[in-house]
């Protein structure tokens, strides 16, 4: 699989947290998860809504998505099309969430990305490419199970193809 | 190889003997949903294609977070959930019952040893009581509501021993800020904390809730204490559930140990707009606040509402300042009622809402208004958390909110306290 975007990065690096993804005025009373996706970031950067494309990746330092359980969060991402999210380690309850829907999450060094860099996600070998600086960056491989979720899509359809876990 | 309190309890709910790191699909004995995440547990159980639960004794539903309904996207939520409950015969709590993290230890849902999962991510609070709960998302349990299992990762653990006890005029919120202010915000992520020590065991059930609700603020997936006889007579007084606690071998292996001396621990705030952002209360003492709040899953219990009884008892609180006090459930505000503890505090100028997760979440019960800052108990503080992104959040025991309330500062409470 390869995937290519631009770098979205923000003036907050580390401990970017699930109500910056997405705000808790609009998780309880949409249910529209294309509706919610309008939101995300906003309280984070409320221009990031005109700064993205689709195909963009959301580029952070460490502990990406802590605090609350929303599964939203991912959920908002995913809707607003972004291409994954890189980021040096990632908050547990996040990370989970996303592979259930089948978010894809990188995990590597970050610091050398600046924002708008051309990048590109080589799965297969493990490496992303930063076109615009011309650097490889090694990314940590994915665990089984979550190889696993992405390769169904999701764990409905892990669920719905299974007829229940087989990870 | 000795085990930990979470490997002991995985290799219970797996059958299997598992050790840190080990994975393992387990038996939970509890799953939960509340207003912020159900709609999508219903939606992925019907995606699913599924059409029963695994045990319908062994789920609730509970409406707390946006609690009576503010708007009609809410409302339509609420409706959806107890239409699913009704459907399924699962347990719902309704408005003004509490926070989930209040009523599931309370109505003696779980117990210790047990396995649960929560889509909320202060689940970790029944750690408390010797249970390893942990938050997921709403897909996560839609699984375990349809399957009775989930896969887990058997976490390490990092023991924290607390020696000695807390003096006057600190608090297990106090504790629970001291932790997030040295592991940091990430500190323990995809870890289990234990905590033990002469100062833990002198705390009260419900004052150790408050050091378990904030694991999650270290990244831990869960924060768990033995059971001792105290914590055992509490469970016992709300359930006649056969239990067998679970304890940590002697032996057991730590990913680290990290030992504090609690005498030497003083009131705490969380600055905004992080929960490991922690100062002494006394560093802060020139930061004017326009609003306190006294509730949320982390401290509106009884024990909270006598702390701040114990200081704005015939005091009121300053002019132009407002205290909002959300019970965490019903149970709690009909005790403080009894005990004369809500008249108090209505008297010092509290305004009381219904008991359950109030103004913590933003969504209503008291929004800040730009360039306001607030005084709360609440366990997060991230920017527009309480619904304005321009206010602020300090996070601090209900003695120093009840304290600042008095004087329209940060106010360390020990001045107050004789």
């Amino acid at each position: 699989m390869i995937v290519q975007g631009k770098a979205r990065r923000f003036k907050q690096d580390n401990d970017i947290n699930t109500d910056y993804i997405i705000s808790g005025r609009y998780k309880f009373k949409i249910q529209n998860p294309e509706e919610l996706a309008q939101y995300v970031m906003e309280d984070l950067d409320p221009d990031f809504k005109n700064r993205y494309q689709k195909g963009d990746f959301i580029v952070a330092g460490k502990n990406f998505g802590c605090g609350s359980s929303r599964e939203q969060a991912p959920q908002a991402i995913k809707y607003a099309k972004m291409g994954a999210v890189i980021a040096k380690s990632f908050a547990r309850i996040f990370y989970r969430n996303s592979f259930n829907i089948g978010l894809l999450l990188i995990e590597c060094d970050t610091d050398p990305i600046k924002e708008n860099d051309e990048l590109v996600l080589d799965l297969e070998k493990g490496v992303l490419k930063d076109i615009t600086q011309n650097i490889d960056i090694i990314i940590k491989p994915l665990p089984a199970v979550m190889a696993k979720l992405l390769e169904d899509g999701g764990i409905i359809n892990h669920f719905k193809k299974h007829g229940g876990f087989k990870l | 190889m000795g085990k930990t309190i979470a490997e002991k309890i995985f290799s219970k709910k797996s059958g299997q003997d598992v050790h840190a790191k080990d994975l393992v699909l387990a038996d939970v004995d509890f799953c939960m949903g509340q207003d912020g995440t159900s709609s999508i547990i219903i939606d992925s159980f019907r995606e699913m294609g599924a059409k029963k639960v695994f045990n319908p004794k062994k789920i609730a539903l509970v409406i707390d977070h946006s609690s009576p309904s503010p708007n009609l996207g809410v409302s339509a939520i609420h409706k959806k959930m107890r239409d699913f409950a009704n459907e399924y015969g699962i347990t719902l709590y309704d408005i003004g019952c509490g926070v989930c993290h209040q009523l599931l230890p309370e109505k003696g849902h779980v117990v210790p040893g047990d396995l649960v999962i929560g889509a909320d991510s202060h689940t970790c609070s029944y750690g408390a009581i010797n249970v390893f709960s942990t938050g997921m998302g709403s897909t996560d349990v839609a699984v375990g509501i349809i399957s009775g299992q989930n896969w887990f990762r058997v976490p390490e653990t990092v023991k924290f021993i607390f020696k000695n006890q807390l003096k006057k005029g600190v608090y297990s919120k106090d504790m629970a800020l001291f932790i997030a202010r040295h592991a940091g915000a990430d500190g323990l992520t995809y870890m289990a904390a234990e905590y033990t020590g002469s100062a833990i065991d002198k705390l009260s059930v419900e004052a150790r809730f408050t050091i378990c609700n904030m694991a999650i603020e270290i990244g831990a997936k869960a924060g768990i204490m033995e059971a001792d006889a105290k914590a055992i007579k509490w469970v016992q007084s709300r359930t006649n559930k056969k239990f067998t606690p679970v304890k940590a071998d002697k032996d057991a292996v730590y990913a680290d140990v990290r030992e504090y001396d609690a005498a030497k621990i003083v009131p705490q705030v969380a600055k905004p707009h992080a929960v490991d952002n922690v100062v002494d209360a006394a560093d802060v003492k020139h930061i004017e606040i326009q609003q306190g709040l006294i509730g949320t899953c982390t401290n509106g219990r009884l024990e909270d509402l006598e702390i701040a009884v114990s200081i704005l008892k015939g005091k009121k609180i300053k002019k132009g300042l407002r205290l909002i006090i959300a019970p965490a459930s019903a149970e709690v505000f009909i005790q403080a009622m009894k005990k004369g503890l809500v008249q108090t505090l209505m008297e010092s100028g509290a305004a009381f809402v219904t008991p359950g997760c109030g103004p913590c979440v933003g969504t209503h019960n008291g929004v800040p208004s730009d360039g306001e800052r607030v005084i709360s108990t609440a366990n997060r503080n991230f920017k527009g958390r309480m619904g304005n992104p321009n206010s602020e959040i300090y996070l601090a025991s209900p003695a120093t909110v009840a304290a600042s309330m008095l004087t329209g500062k940060i106010t360390d409470p020990r001045k107050f306290i004789k």
